[in-house]
């Protein structure tokens, strides 16, 4: 009796912190022009590329954070779900739509092709799979796939588009038509907005599983697949099924990449973009929930406000010093800004591995532990005093 | 009974959309008859936008990009010695910023990437809103922000891009190149081409695979097929690629004895090397000397180059060893600021920073449709060019084009290239209606 009551308050806490957890979420991400103002990130292009790029390594660490599976070739999806959506801006309609849908459904289709071969291997092999595969894409969109992605110009909207579905309903209306949800423009703030809340679904979605069997079930593959096996549970389809899963969620990002700004480049495509998603999640915190989610916030802002720093910014910011002081800062710091934003993010990188190997996550619960045992410790003291 | 279900559904169907689009078109009706993105209002300054390659394949002409537009920005707040200010006409300009507000500028790293470009540009629009932005050194990338500034309502003052689409195909209303293309390259050395190498040749293309290789491609092509020779092969190369030897092995047994190199900037200088060193030019072909065409470069190219351009026959918009007053006086002004000579990029970035400047001077004020209109059909003088014309019909500008050779025996690390022929301007010039596409509405 008191253990069925017992199962059932846990069960009644796990569920008010998960509904907690998306709440807290939910109004982070939607107030983010607010608490991102003083730091000057505060404008709708960084803000859609934060969010976005948040669904994308969400996504990843699906496969990253609960299989362990260290896929070197995800930055595919994110083009493919690009392509596909400006495709369907040039052929269907500019809502958006119908574009996110095919993006995530072809990319989804890519992951499980993609997925089916690379799975049969895992570690470094699988690793070596997914790279070669996303190379191929990288060099077929530059070759033998022009015409579908128009090579290194990039697949852009044109004024005379066949456009089908809009074109039925209206005359096109002079000059290039944007991106719209049923009339409300994706440029700007409310662009950014629809951004957020697509992200604030795919947090639900992956948290839900995380917490789910299925979820369970790829963080023991992490933890040792040969006894999965033995075991007799065969892991290739919950593999792949990850797989998929985190393509499709690329794939959703590399769509809404394209709805606030309709333009598709196979650059999106290239290793780098790989990678970049690679520092991100580790950066943040390997198979956390909101670890991913910190690394893009850190990467993006440096490639973006970092990158822009130039020596007059440092000199008006050093100016309180005298001259001397002034000059001798301005040049200690700025190998770091402008143009060596990578300086600072490789070092950034190393201190991180080096000290905390689970990332930005692991700091806070080191940060939250001492905090707490010193708590514990103080009480206890007191109560030794008494 | 079908057919009238047919009507009823259409028009259900157009009332639904009427309804959706109602949103968009009250936030529309909000703005002010003539209020327009980042209009500077009554602020003291105005900010511009420099958005070149800082990193990759063209960052040498970036950084010199760079280095004219911090140039330009000191002579219209009237620092220096005023520069191109002093030989330009007709001119409005007053040395005291623009419209009496003081010139701030931000910049970017285009990465030479499209995706990069586009972020930088809206940042730049977005976040520090600026009223223009120009820069370039890749078409792809020049025609990717021309259609951001033509959707944001900012206008763009191209800087060096030579595709034949960035005035042609893909023109925009927002769009500006004060750079010559592809098309006049290709006018320009015909006959040069017949001079000295016949009509009877066989061409062999090694060409960037984007716009700008592209159509570059297909003018020198027209060109020379229109001179008779033949087009053995055309080979597209990937930008950036470092090595080009598998490229350049192939021609060594195609039969060719023409090639033409349609690579810019670190590639061409790649390429040219590895063409050199493959013993190219020492070759005999079909009892002729196997000859090297590079249809655009640059002086900044011919240093990274070497002896290897030595000779080699080329286009170039300017060049600083030109006469006329106009490029002494810049030349001079970007000597004593840098302490070195201007490349063609700087010419171009500075003088469409100073064209901008002037057409709003010319409007009375920073409002794009307006400023637009001054720009169209403006013509001047004393740039560096000579005569003037920004053609209104497709924005890309009008003037006499150079072509220049390596110089065989330079007498100093800068003075790299002969100037063969300066071509006039009436045998560049083409119809505007030849490209295709479409400027777009004044107003977005």
């Amino acid at each position: 009796m008191m253990n069925s009551i017992k199962q059932q308050l846990m069960n009644l806490f796990k569920k008010q912190s998960d509904l907690t957890t998306i709440l807290l979420f939910a109004a982070g991400v939607l107030t983010m022009p607010i608490w991102l103002d003083p730091i000057g990130a505060n404008y709708p292009d960084l803000l859609q590329k934060f969010v976005i790029f948040g669904i994308f390594a969400v996504g990843y660490n699906i496969l990253f954070g609960l299989t362990g599976y260290l896929s070197f070739g995800h930055a595919v999806f994110l083009g493919v779900g690009s392509y596909t959506a400006v495709w369907s801006f040039k052929l269907f309609t500019m809502n958006v739509l119908p574009a996110m849908l095919f993006a995530t459904l072809i990319s989804g289709l890519i992951a499980a092709a993609i997925g089916f071969v690379s799975m049969r291997r895992s570690g470094i092999y699988f690793s070596i799979l997914t790279l070669a595969f996303a190379q191929m894409f990288y060099n077929l969109a530059y070759s033998v796939l022009i015409p579908i992605t128009n090579g290194e110009t990039g697949l852009q909207l044109r004024m005379h588009d066949i456009r089908i579905i809009d074109n039925y309903f209206s005359d096109p209306a002079p000059g290039l038509p944007s991106t719209e949800l049923f009339g409300m423009s994706m440029n700007g703030y409310s662009g950014f907005y629809f951004c957020a809340v697509v992200l604030i679904l795919a947090f639900y979605v992956a948290m839900k599983i995380f917490r789910s069997p299925f979820g369970m079930k790829l963080k023991a593959i992490k933890s040792n697949q040969h006894r999965m096996r033995y075991t007799g549970s065969d892991t290739r389809p919950y593999l792949i099924t990850a797989f998929i899963i985190s393509g499709m969620f690329a794939g959703l990002a590399g769509a809404l990449l394209a709805v606030t700004d309709p333009l598709a480049g196979a650059e999106r495509m290239q290793w780098t973009a790989s990678g970049e998603v690679i520092l991100m999640t580790i950066l943040g915190g390997v198979g956390t929930l909101f670890g991913p989610l910190l690394g893009v916030g850190i990467i993006k802002y440096l490639e973006n406000i970092f990158s822009t720093i130039n020596e007059s910014v440092l000199q008006q910011f050093f100016s309180f010093l005298p001259q001397w002081g002034e000059n001798f800062m301005v040049a200690i710091v700025s190998p770091f800004v402008g143009d060596g934003w990578h300086l600072t993010l490789g070092i950034l990188f190393m201190i991180i591995i080096i000290f905390l190997p689970g990332g930005l996550m692991e700091g806070f619960q080191k940060i939250k532990k001492r905090y707490l045992t010193k708590g514990v410790k103080d009480s206890e003291s007191t109560t030794k005093q008494e | 009974m079908s057919e009238k279900y047919d009507i009823t559904r259409r028009q259900f169907a157009k009332a639904g959309l009427a309804v959706a689009a109602m949103p968009m078109f009250y936030t529309k009706g909000v703005w002010a008859a003539n209020d327009f993105t980042n209009n500077p209002g009554s602020s003291s300054t105005v900010t511009l936008g420099f958005n070149v390659p800082q990193t990759g394949a063209y960052a040498d002409e970036g950084a010199d990009e760079l280095r004219a537009f911090k140039l330009a920005v000191k002579h219209l707040n009237g620092q220096g010695d005023s520069g191109l200010m002093n030989t330009m006409k007709p001119m409005n300009l007053k040395g005291n910023g623009i419209l009496g507000k003081k010139v701030t500028y931000v910049t970017g790293d285009t990465q030479t990437k499209s995706d990069a470009a586009r972020a930088s540009a809206k940042r730049m629009i977005e976040k520090d809103g600026v009223v223009m932005f120009s820069g370039g050194s890749s078409s792809g990338v020049a025609i990717a922000v021309q259609g951001l500034a033509q959707e944001l309502g900012v206008i763009f003052m191209a800087g060096l891009t030579h595709s034949n689409d960035t005035t042609g195909k893909d023109k925009r209303r927002y769009g500006f190149r004060h750079f010559f293309n592809a098309k006049m390259s290709g006018s320009a050395l015909g006959p040069v081409l017949k001079d000295e190498m016949g009509t009877d040749r066989k061409a062999y293309h090694l060409t960037a695979d984007y716009t700008w290789g592209w159509t570059q491609e297909q003018s020198i092509q027209e060109t020379t097929e229109g001179l008779g020779w033949s087009t053995t092969a055309k080979v597209r190369t990937p930008v950036g690629a470092g090595d080009f030897s598998q490229f350049i092995t192939p021609v060594l047994n195609s039969g060719a004895d023409v090639l033409i190199l349609n690579h810019y900037g670190k590639d061409m200088i790649n390429s040219l090397t590895q063409a050199v060193q493959f013993g190219l030019r020492d070759k005999q072909v079909n009892g002729k000397n196997f000859e090297i065409i590079v249809p655009l470069y640059s002086r900044l190219m011919a240093q990274g180059a070497g002896k290897n351009l030595q000779g080699i026959l080329g286009t170039a918009n300017w060049d600083w060893q030109l006469e006329d007053e106009g490029s002494k006086a810049f030349v001079k002004s970007f000597g004593t600021e840098y302490g070195f000579p201007p490349s063609m990029a700087a010419q171009t970035c500075y003088v469409q920073t100073l064209l901008y400047a002037n057409a709003c001077e010319n409007a009375g004020t920073f409002y794009p449709p307006e400023v637009i209109r001054q720009l169209e059909g403006f013509e001047f003088d004393g740039m560096g060019n000579g005569p003037t014309e920004y053609r209104a019909e497709d924005h890309q500008c009008f003037k006499k084009v150079l072509v220049v050779r390596g110089k065989a025996n330079p007498s100093s690390q800068y003075d790299l290239l002969d100037i063969v022929k300066e071509v006039p301007r009436s045998e560049v010039e083409y119809d505007a209606s030849i490209f295709g596409g479409e400027l777009g509405p004044y107003k977005v």
